[in-house]
This record gives structure tokens, sequence and C-alpha cells, in this order.
């Protein structure tokens, strides 16, 4: 008798919210544009998640592990999210990133990126001795193609325009340079061997292949082609090892937080300097695509544009955008 | 969402809101993440495929593709192989953040990315997840990150534990489902739990042998104490049909 009266008084609660909750959804998933019907849709999301609160506990003790109990659970969630949404606004959360929250990173990453730093020139010099006293060990760092190239008194680079255009060029070189700058983070989880192995690659790499391009009286031509998109590639492959450096120290010593805690907090981290620093890295993907296979741009050009897209690079990320005053002023 | 904490089993999680509400998530493990990763990587598989092929033929000719290779220009071949090679290499951040931390394959095998407080993830943490990728991958077939699921508690890859991310079974029901429940609950007088196990039944009676559907079906029908109408000395296939009717009709009709 009781267990009838139980399910009778079920079925009528059941009758009478089923349509409340089916409304509920549609103003979770409806995107209102009109000012007045979205603060309408909002107070009946912030009454309606109230009921929903007292209708899931209901329906656990009355039906646990029933479909309707399921259902509520995941309603319950949806408003959740719908009301504790933190505010979307694009453009302040991109400038706070790039006058205040990239700085204080870069400020904190000072060591890693001056320890990055000094492993990649080693590197260079390593690689530079290697090949000036073995020089068959260049097979290490160079393909074949490449190889004979040089030997015949031309740089594999001299004839990429007539390969490729431009843009397809350039769309190659972005893509790589993301690759390596995210490998040589990701694999700092490796406790920071991985970065250092990127790290001193590239490096021994570099110095390899001038070394080999001395011995040919092709260093200069080498460095002419470097130059203009070299400083902000290098910069941000050394600032990616960098936080892969910090994110190995982060496994290893991880300080008053846990290991995952402080794991997840570089990986955070690293996110936002990444981000900031991505559009460079399409910049250097453009000198090296449009500029840097141009042979009507002259040296001094070169190492004009390259000098001062590095500079634009350190400055921004470690001091902001330059008009940031100028930006805050006007409301941006 | 705040306070994740861990059930006694590993394979939950259990998640306390500001209001007081608990909820429980269950953790998908190696088996459901590799399901998902397997019908997902057919269908990037395919996709990159079918533009290649497609492409192919609106460039070269079906014939003229199998010489495109030596004698198309490079940037000709880039246009035709890149967006392939982008096709499989993003399909997984860009779905996941399009859908909102689900995929075609985690979809179809039940599962979806979440916080460790059990929301949505946003797209910062989802591409962080995928960032890692590259990490799981090494050396080959996902070695590490199988390793790491295997090994964690949460059963979690590096991506996930980077971006503070799990991948759960999803509660979230169809609309079908809600219906027939919702109907179920307001003409019966099966009590909930027998409810649930009626359209769990229903739901899965396709899929079934037809020797599990027979001993599923009076088993369910002598737990209600309803007689079995269907004739014993049928045919199995007949007598699984009669049993089917019946319980369609306890569903729709009720008990009352």
């Amino acid at each position: 008798m009781k267990h009838n009266l139980d399910q009778e008084a079920l079925s009528k609660w059941l009758n009478t919210h089923f349509d409340t909750w089916q409304q509920l959804e549609k103003n979770l998933k409806a995107k209102n544009s009109d000012s007045d019907n979205e603060l309408k849709s909002s107070r009946e999301i912030l009454s309606g998640f109230r009921s929903i609160q007292s209708d899931l506990s209901l329906a656990r003790r009355n039906m646990p592990a029933h479909p309707l109990t399921r259902y509520l659970e995941s309603l319950f969630i949806k408003c959740h999210e719908a009301i504790y949404q933190p505010p979307r606004q694009f453009l302040s959360q991109i400038t706070d990133l790039y006058n205040i929250e990239v700085p204080l990173l870069m400020r904190q990453l000072l060591k890693p990126i001056i320890a990055t730093l000094f492993i990649f020139v080693l590197s260079i010099l390593a690689g530079w001795l290697l090949i000036a006293f073995f020089p068959n060990l260049v097979t290490l760092f160079a393909s074949p193609e490449m190889i004979n190239h040089v030997q015949s008194g031309r740089l594999w680079t001299d004839d990429l325009l007539n390969i490729m255009p431009s843009s397809i060029v350039s769309l190659g070189i972005i893509t790589n340079n993301i690759t390596v700058s995210l490998f040589a983070f990701t694999l700092g989880a490796l406790y920071g061997l991985g970065t250092l192995y990127i790290i001193s690659m590239n490096g021994l790499m570099l110095g390899g292949v001038f070394a080999f391009t001395a011995q040919y009286n092709l260093a200069d031509r080498l460095f002419k082609f470097i130059i203009g998109h070299g400083v902000v590639e290098l910069s941000v492959i050394i600032i990616a090892g960098a936080m892969g450096l910090r994110l190995g120290e982060a496994l290893i010593r991880s300080g008053a937080n846990n290991r995952l805690q402080a794991f997840r907090e570089v990986t955070l981290n690293a996110g936002k300097v990444m981000l900031a620093a991505l559009p460079f890295l399409i910049l250097a993907g453009l000198i090296e695509g449009f500029i840097s296979p141009n042979d009507s741009f002259e040296l001094l050009e070169r190492i004009f544009v390259g000098t001062s897209s590095g500079l634009l690079l350190w400055y921004i990320l470690f001091f902001g955008m330059p008009l940031k005053n100028k930006l805050q002023h006007t409301g941006l | 969402m705040s306070n994740p904490k861990d059930l006694t089993a590993n394979s939950h999680i259990q998640i306390q809101s500001p209001e007081a509400m608990t909820m429980s998530m269950e953790i998908a493990g190696i088996g459901a993440r590799s399901h998902a990763f397997i019908i997902d990587w057919h269908f990037r598989l395919l996709l990159a495929i079918s533009w290649i092929l497609g492409c192919g033929i609106a460039l070269f000719s079906f014939q003229g593709m199998r010489f495109a290779w030596d004698q198309a220009s490079t940037g000709m071949l880039y246009l035709w192989l890149a967006p392939a090679g982008i096709i499989y290499l993003f399909y997984h951040p860009l779905l996941e953040i399009m859908m909102s931390g689900r995929t075609p394959g985690k979809r179809m095998a039940g599962l979806k990315i979440v916080t460790i407080n059990g929301l949505t993830p946003a797209t910062s943490a989802l591409l962080i997840r995928n960032v890692f990728r590259m990490l799981d991958s090494l050396p080959a077939f996902y070695f590490v990150g199988l390793a790491t699921v295997a090994l964690t508690r949460h059963q979690v890859r590096i991506g996930d534990m980077a971006a503070g991310l799990l991948l759960v079974y999803s509660n979230d029901i169809d609309q079908k489902l809600l219906h027939q429940a919702s109907q179920l609950a307001l003409k019966t007088n099966l009590d909930p739990a027998d409810q649930s196990l009626l359209l769990d039944l229903l739901n899965r009676w396709p899929q079934m042998q037809t020797e599990d559907q027979i001993r599923l079906g009076e088993k369910f029908l002598g737990k209600i104490g309803k007689s079995i109408i269907a004739d014993q000395n049928i045919e199995k296939k007949h007598m699984s049909k009669q049993l089917l009717e019946q319980l369609e009709a306890v569903a729709e009709m009720g008990e009352k």
C-alpha cells in the first residue's frame, strides 16, 4: 500500500516537473541575441538551478540509478557550468596575457633561459669543433643532398624559391618551428632530459653546419640566409627549452606543491608563454619564406630585420606591448 | 564544482559542488580509451584518404594521380597532400574543442573529457592535452601514454595530467531514452530499479543473442511477478519475439 502511494507521489512529481526540466534545457541551449530575452532566460536558469538541486536530491533518494536521475545529474552540471562560467572577454584576456601575465612569467624564467642559452651556445661551439676536426662527421648533421650542394659551391637554400613559392616555404617552416618548439618544451616532462637533447642537437647541428660551410667559404652566405629569421626562431626555441627545463625541475624539485600540481602549474604557464610567442614563430616563418631566400635583400637589410624582430620579441615578452598604457587608457 | 575526492574504488571519482551536491564519475580505463582511439583513427584516416582521392582526381584525374608524384609541381603536391596531413594531425584538437571534450570515437564509446572538477574543459586545457600527444605517442604506438594510463591511479596519460583532465564515461542520456524513462515512470507500478532494468533490457535487446534474450527476458518477467505468455514449445526466435512484445507491453501500458 505504501509502495503504491510512494509511486503515485513520484508520478505526480514527475508529471509536474518534467516540462520544467525540458524548458530549462532549452534555455541552456538557446543563444539569445536580444538582451531582454537573455536576461529573462538567465533568470529562468537561476531559478531552475535551485529547483533542480531539490529535484535531484529527491530523485536520488527515490530512484537511484534510474535514467531520470542521470538526466537530472547532467542537467545540474550543465546549469552549474552556465551559471559559474567566467565572462568571455577575448580582447582584454589577450592584452592581459601580453601586458601582465607573460612579463611576470618571463621574469621567473630568467634563470632557465640563461641556462638554456648557455647550453645552446656550448653545443654550437662543440658542433663547430667537431666538424672542424672531423669533417667526415658532417653526415651526422646534414643530408647527402645538402653535402653535395655545399661541395659544389652552392647552398641548399639557393634554389629554394625555384622549387616552391614563398607562401608554401613559409607554411612548411612555420609548422616545423612550432613542432620543434613544442618538442623542446614537452620533452621536458622526461625530467628535463628530452629538452636537453633537443637544445643540444639543434646547437650541434647549427655549429656543425656552419663549420662545414666555412670549409667551402660559404659560411658568410649561410649567415646571410639565417640572420633575417634566425634571431626570432632561435629565441623562441630557447624560451621553449627554458620552459622544458622548468618542467623537468618541477618534477625533480616540486617545492611546496606535490609533483602533479607543480607539473600542471608549469604546463599552464608554459602554455601562456607559447601562445604569446606563437605570432613571432609565424613571423619568423614568413621572413624565412619571403626574405631569407630572396637575393634582392642585402645583408644590412637582413640584419635590420633580424635584430628588430628579435628585439621586439624580447621586449614584448619581458615588458608587454609597446603601447600598453595607451591601450589601457582607451579601454582596451 | 570543487574538492575532487577519491572513492575507495580507483575507477570512480567523486566531486562535490559548492551547493553540496556530490557527483560520481566512472573513469575510463585503458580498454575504453583504446576503443575510442581506434574508432577515431579510422575516421581520420578515412577523411585524409577521401581528401587525397577527391582532391587528387580533381587536380590530376584518376589516372594522372599515379604519375603526380614525379610530374606535378611541388606547390601542387603541397596543395594536394598538406590538407590531408592537417586533417590527420589536427583531428583530435579541433574536434575536442568543437565538441566540448568529445570526438566521434569518444561519443561512440560513451566517453567524454572533463576537468578534475567534472566540468567541460576549457579550450586551453584541450590544447595542452593535445600538445602532449607528442610525448605520449613516443616512441611508437602511444607507448608512453598507454604506460602512464596503466600506472596512474586515475588512468590518465601525460597530456591529461598536464591539463588537469580526466576521461570518464559519459552520464548523458539521449532524448529517446529520456522519453521512455519518463513515460515508464509515469505509467508503471514497477519500482525505479525495475524500471531501469527494463529500459536497459529493451535498449540492449537488438544486440543480444537469442538465448540471452530469452534467459534475461524470462528472468525479468519472473522478477516482477509476471507469468510468461510465450509458448515454450515454439522456435527460439519466435519465443524471443513474443517475450519482447510482452516486455514492450509492460513498458508502454504499465503494470497497473
